[in-house]
């Protein structure tokens, strides 16, 4: 063989290797912002349609999508200021407290529109209950904070019931055994992640049938952030979780779906495990890879 | 390298010169506060040595009878009590024979004393016919000269006590029939023209129910208002100009309101003259933007994660305010109505345009009686010619300083006792 035709053959195999390379991971142009992927559900507990948020002049949050499926724990990353906690909080219309922020399009939970003009916000952020970034129980005792959502929609009809309630929602956010000896001490006198805990006790408290997490561990170390990810888990066989992460091995660790979100637009949603193996846009590739955000 | 440790050698260089800067700064609050501790304590000094003599009272040991033939039984209010202790003391001086001698002598004891007879005849009537060792008050020229305060080596011409009642009192010092006791008269008598009756009961009953009209109107008033524009009122331009108008309101000289309440309480809605009532409400317009202030910066510092933890389950707004932010915001809504109270507390100009000026005898029974406040007492005291006057101002400055102070206790009591930390 001459090292003329030596040469070509190598360039044919290695031209091979390189088109079957772009075929696996061809694409979606960066672009483009249409969701890529499969935003929705079959079985959905909340629907999202064309969901546009602005902050005054400000778009936020561009034309969403989106399926909240029955028992999922869905992911929401993307980088910071994307639009994700603000999506998030237009879940349970925390966004109302905004002043200047308005909402367009649907959000529907058990066919009604929860940005109607006639629905109370009370019982819906009942059922759609919240826990924040930062953990927030109220100065007071650790009781009176798991006890006060029930006290306030009369779930309780008496005490030993309330007291019930309380022990069984901390028991579930696996805290039951640190605290049952202090319940009556104030609640912010635990530590980060216990705090956490308690919130999630809190909110559960009130038997919510979706629970919203705004980056739940990321004033936690590592081992509490393992404790409350074991939790979300465990809540997920009751509940919709949508948990918003900027901690990517946390998505992956906990979700079933995951959507990406930059800069306003949902680019991708998809299986937690395809989006971070063999994402299908180049944005989301992107930011797994870490080439941003 | 050599850039690196040149720039260690400057900033090294540049140390010195830097404490010095820090050492002068901090010399500087130092002397500041040296500076006002000593006037302070200059302040006080003065007040407590000038004040402190007034809480006693010289007083004269007596042997009253209680004549029958001057006390008639059925007309005891009329009865000549100032004779009785006429009586008594030319017993005992039976050298002054002539009128003006005798018109001396009876100078030496003040009119309280036939008062206090009269008091006891009145509530006691069995005590007629008998002889009594009582001590009775001496008038303010007595007491000033037995405290010091006048001189008694001055020609007589100078003196407003003569050789002859010099010799009568020395007489009474030796017989252990004069000597200086508490003064009870001052915490239980309103003012009088008298200094040796003059007592700040009526000042402090007057006080205490103006600020407790103040009290109980501008808390919640300035309370609810502070709430509503913290929390439920729009952002637009009306409650931008609210917000300029109350700050505006902080800022006025109060005599303004004094003359608003003139207009408005008295001529428009006709309420009582110099009462209480009117006091308090004109307190109220002074204190009310202290309180809304104060009220909504302590709303502000409630952390938005506790609003939002209490939405996020579901409470309605009304429960987030009363359940959560209205007992972290409470020690400084509480701190700032002390704050405001304590202002009204001393207050006296908006008060003089109002009539609580006026020289009350009587101690207020309620909220539309005639009254004066402890601060308006001092000024008339202050504004008296009489000797025995200066020490009365001064004693009084001192119980506005002491309720002030017990004022201003409460107020750290309550913030603690409230104070939720995080």
């Amino acid at each position: 063989m001459s090292t003329l035709e030596t040469t070509v053959s190598i360039y044919d195999d290695f031209a091979a290797v390189k088109a079957k390379t772009e075929s696996r991971s061809r694409k979606v142009d960066r672009d483009n912002r249409e969701t890529v992927g499969m935003p929705f559900v079959a079985n959905p507990r909340m629907t999202c349609r064309q969901v546009n948020v602005f902050y005054g002049e400000k778009h936020a949050i561009k034309n969403v999508s989106i399926d909240i499926g029955k028992n999922e724990v869905l992911a929401m990353i993307g980088p910071s200021g994307c639009g994700k906690s603000t999506f998030l909080r237009c879940l349970n219309r925390m966004n109302d407290t905004v002043a200047g922020c308005r909402v367009t399009g649907e959000i529907h939970l058990d066919n009604r529109n929860i940005y109607d003009g006639n629905i109370d916000v009370v019982p819906l952020r009942a059922q759609v209950g919240m826990v924040f970034q930062k953990p927030n129980p109220f100065p007071k005792s650790i009781y009176d904070n798991v006890a006060y959502g029930p006290k306030i929609h009369g779930l309780a009809s008496s005490r030993t019931e309330l007291a019930d309630i309380v022990e069984d929602s901390l028991k579930r956010a696996g805290l039951w055994n640190e605290v049952n000896d202090r319940l009556d001490k104030p609640g912010t006198g635990l530590s980060g992640g216990q705090q956490q805990r308690l919130c999630i006790a809190r909110a559960i408290a009130v038997r919510p049938e979706i629970i919203l997490m705004d980056e739940p561990c990321s004033a936690l170390d590592p081992i509490a952030t393992a404790t409350v990810e074991e939790l979300i888990s465990g809540l997920k066989e009751q509940y919709s979780i949508v948990i918003v992460t900027h901690n990517m091995q946390q998505a992956a660790r906990v979700s079933q779906r995951t959507a990406y979100f930059h800069l306003g637009d949902l680019v991708e949603v998809g299986q937690t495990d395809r989006i971070f193996t063999n994402p299908s846009h180049q944005l989301t590739e992107d930011y797994i890879t870490g080439r941003f955000g | 390298m050599t850039s690196a440790s040149s720039a260690t050698e400057q900033v090294r260089r540049s140390l010195p010169k830097r404490y010095a800067k820090e050492r002068r700064f901090r010399l500087l609050g130092l002397c500041a506060i040296v500076l006002t501790l000593f006037f302070l304590f200059v302040l006080l000094t003065t007040i407590f040595l000038k004040g402190w003599t007034a809480f006693q009272q010289t007083h004269v040991r007596l042997d009253i009878h209680f004549d029958p033939a001057r006390l008639d039984v059925k007309n005891l209010n009329n009865a000549n009590y100032a004779a009785l202790v006429h009586d008594s003391l030319q017993q005992m001086f039976p050298e002054a024979k002539n009128r003006n001698e005798r018109l001396q002598l009876h100078r030496l004891m003040s009119n309280g004393a036939a008062f206090a007879l009269q008091r006891m005849v009145t509530s006691n009537p069995g005590i007629i016919g008998t002889t009594q060792s009582l001590w009775l008050p001496a008038d303010d020229e007595v007491d000033m000269l037995l405290k010091g305060h006048t001189p008694r080596d001055v020609p007589e011409s100078a003196r407003r006590l003569n050789d002859r009642q010099l010799g009568w009192i020395d007489t009474l010092l030796a017989n252990d029939r004069l000597e200086k006791q508490f003064n009870a008269a001052f915490f239980s008598n309103g003012d009088s023209r008298e200094p040796e009756l003059a007592g700040v009961r009526g000042a402090i009953t007057g006080s205490f129910f103006t600020l407790l009209v103040t009290l109980a109107l501008s808390f919640p008033i300035g309370v609810a208002a502070a709430v509503y524009l913290e929390e439920f009122a729009p952002k637009n331009t009306f409650t931008d100009i609210v917000e300029v108008n109350i700050n505006n309101l902080a800022a006025i000289p109060s005599i303004i309101f004094g003359l608003l309440g003139l207009a408005v309480f008295l001529n428009f809605f006709g309420l009582p003259r110099s009462s209480s009532v009117v006091g308090g409400l004109v307190l109220t317009l002074m204190t009310l933007p202290t309180i809304i202030i104060a009220s909504r910066a302590s709303l502000k510092a409630v952390p938005p994660s506790i609003r939002e933890a209490a939405l996020g389950i579901g409470a309605s707004k009304m429960q987030t305010i009363l359940h959560h932010v209205l007992p972290l915001a409470l020690p400084g809504m509480l701190t700032g109505t002390i704050i405001g109270m304590a202002q009204a507390l001393g207050e006296t100009a908006p008060l003089l345009m109002i009539g609580m000026v006026a020289f009350i005898v009587d101690v207020p029974q309620g909220l539309q009686d005639p009254a004066t406040v402890l601060p308006v007492q001092i000024y008339l005291w202050a504004d008296s010619p009489e000797r025995g006057f200066i020490e009365r101002t001064s004693a009084a400055i001192m119980i506005l300083l002491m309720v002030l102070l017990v004022m201003n206790a409460t107020a750290v009591y309550l913030r603690n006792r409230f104070e939720r930390r995080w």
